[in-house]
């Protein structure tokens, strides 16, 4: 009954991610904080970075927030991936994923540069859905712009 | 025209609704039915390989070929500016503007002069409060000097409402210096109406609530709230959005001041809104939005105005969306808005008891008093993901807050899933949306 676009839409990765999430849970010292909303639903994160003295590597991402199974597996896809990137490196694989999610479909995620947050690729099929997926991408950039301008 | 008294005696019966529907024959047989769905074209779509299983009445109804045909037909053959215009065409503008003004009256059981067009209930109500605030600022006085709002004064609304019917009144609050109050729910989702009694007093100057719950679909007892608005001399302001549509609604016999609603969830089109007003309020109020159409003479330095509904009708008007809404309500009243009510029953009470038998589901709000409408949450699944799952079936739902945020945080949750039904929704929908949502706890892995 239920259809393959809903099975690539909810992956089991994607459920363990939602289920059992990487760097949830917000830890003291951090360079920069977001807070980020999805009005419309009420989806919620707070995503921080800590960033290496002296550097400008993310040692560790961490967040909380509430809402969908996809806001919430994204967050923890992130934080998985980001861990020892430099924020450019960051910024780059941001692009790539907005680019990905502003696809419709059209564009599959680069595996080598995301990492498992390439099977959020799916989303991109359903508009309504992008936001979620990108709620905690946008949080990391503001972040991240936060942590240039200090 | 219905009796006075009459939409009170509705509200009891639909409380005491008990679903035996082997003893009590449908509001439609299956033939009516068809017949109504026949006259909806878009009910024929299939979304994601599916029919169309269309439960977001609620949020915004579908139209018949009657009111799709209206606005057509005046855009085709009588289409030009309302009053004004010395031509054939202007005048049956005129003439169809009018006439959609009574039909909407009517309906209502309001004057004509009482009936203001808004482009929705939220610009209805901001409308009302806009005007409490410019007699406030001593606009329109002497006639308007019995509005006027000050510290101390109170205004009152419920914990369940629609931010269209909390914001509003924040805005007008913080504006005159008066303190918005607010009767809160229960656990359960009931208003305490025991403490009504005790927020309702001598400083209130205006009561404003919903006479259904967008998230609940529970009807209010509107009958103590006027009678306490009444005793403190109150002014009522009735957020009629989800009950004008779905039950035969008398202002009349309610005993409001002012009453809004929305063309959009009654067949007819977006952009074209209702506010019913007491005649001889409405013509005490100032106005709220200004400019031409709604003046008698203008010099360099002030306006006069003229009395309603025009003054509250400023810049050009929403034509043909009124005159497709009056069709709506043609439609509405051929089909009896009695038996509507009672299809609509039958389905809320059928939403309700499967909902009710269904593990890791809460049902939010009490069971009876219903409309056709129902918000869950559903344990361990997010309601967007549930609204994903059920679209996949193309199921349509509504999910999110429901522009309710204070109510479901008073309940202990952020979203829900809402269904809600109308008159060419069928047991067999209600029943795929309730086998849907028994699976959907599977599907995410969360009832082990």
């Amino acid at each position: 009954m239920t259809s393959s676009e809903l099975q690539s839409l909810y992956q089991e990765i994607i459920l363990d991610h939602q289920k059992h999430p990487h760097g949830f849970g917000l830890v003291e010292g951090a360079a920069a904080s977001s807070h980020q909303l999805n009005p419309t639903c009420g989806d919620e994160i707070t995503l921080e970075l800590h960033v290496d003295a002296g550097t400008d590597v993310v040692s560790a991402v961490h967040w909380t927030g509430h809402g969908c199974a996809i806001s919430q597996a994204s967050a923890s896809l992130f934080t998985e991936m980001a861990d020892g990137h430099t924020l450019a490196e960051l910024d780059e694989r941001i692009a790539s994923f907005r680019e990905v999610m502003r696809s419709r479909g059209t564009i599959e995620a680069d595996e080598d540069l995301l990492g498992d947050a390439a099977v959020l690729s799916g989303v991109s099929k359903y508009i309504a859905r992008v936001k979620c997926a990108m709620l905690a991408w946008v949080a990391a950039e503001h972040a991240i712009a936060q942590v240039r301008a200090a | 025209m219905r009796p006075p008294g009459s939409a009170e005696r509705r509200r009891v019966s639909l409380r005491n609704v008990v679903p035996t529907p082997e003893l009590v024959p449908a509001a439609f047989t299956a033939a009516d039915l068809s017949a109504i769905r026949a006259e909806f074209p878009i009910l024929a779509e299939r979304v994601n390989g599916h029919p169309l299983v269309y439960l977001d009445s609620g949020a915004t109804s579908q139209k018949p070929r009657a009111v799709l045909d209206a606005e057509r037909d005046y855009n085709e053959h009588h289409n030009s500016a309302v009053h004004r215009g010395a031509h054939t065409l202007a005048a049956l503008a005129t003439e169809q503007f009018e006439n959609a003004r009574a039909t909407v009256a009517r309906f209502v059981g309001a004057g004509e002069n009482e009936i203001v067009w808004t482009s929705n209930a939220t610009e209805g109500i901001n409308l009302v409060a806009y005007a409490l605030g410019n007699a406030s600022l001593g606009r329109g006085a002497p006639a308007s000097d019995r509005f006027r709002l000050g510290p101390g004064d109170e205004l009152v609304v419920t914990e369940l409402e629609h931010h269209a019917n909390l914001i509003p009144w924040q805005e007008l609050a913080a504006r005159t210096g008066a303190t918005l109050r607010f009767i809160p729910v229960d656990d359960a989702g009931e208003l305490r109406m025991s403490e009504a009694a005790a927020i309702i007093g001598p400083r209130t100057r205006v009561v404003a609530f919903a006479h259904v719950s967008n998230v609940l679909g529970t009807i209010s007892p509107v009958a103590e709230l006027v009678a306490l608005a009444r005793a403190a001399g109150a002014l009522v302001v009735l957020d009629a959005c989800q009950s004008v549509p779905h039950l035969a609604v008398d202002v009349k016999a309610l005993d409001v001041d002012f009453a809004v609603f929305s063309g959009h969830k009654m067949l007819g089109p977006t952009g074209v809104g209702v506010l019913y007003g007491r005649a001889e309020l409405l013509d005490a109020l100032p106005p709220f939005l200004t400019g031409g159409s709604m003046i008698t003479t203008v010099t360099m330095e002030r306006a006069e105005y003229l009395p309603a509904p025009q003054r509250f009708e400023a810049g050009t008007q929403r034509v043909s969306q009124a005159i497709a809404l009056a069709a709506a309500v043609d439609y509405l009243t051929a089909v009896g808005m009695d038996r509507i009510e009672r299809h609509e029953t039958e389905l809320g009470a059928r939403l309700v008891a499967g909902l009710e038998a269904m593990p890791g589901i809460r049902l939010l709000g009490p069971t009876a008093g219903r409309i056709g409408l129902a918000s869950v949450d559903v344990d361990g699944v997010h309601s967007h993901d549930v609204g994903q799952f059920l679209d996949d079936r193309g199921i349509a739902v509504r999910v999110g807050h429901h522009c309710a945020q204070p109510l479901h945080r008073r309940l202990g949750v952020t979203s829900s899933t809402r269904a809600s039904t109308y008159l060419y929704s069928t047991t067999d929908e209600v029943d795929e949306f309730l086998a849907g949502l028994a699976e959907v706890r599977t599907f995410f892995g969360v009832d082990q």
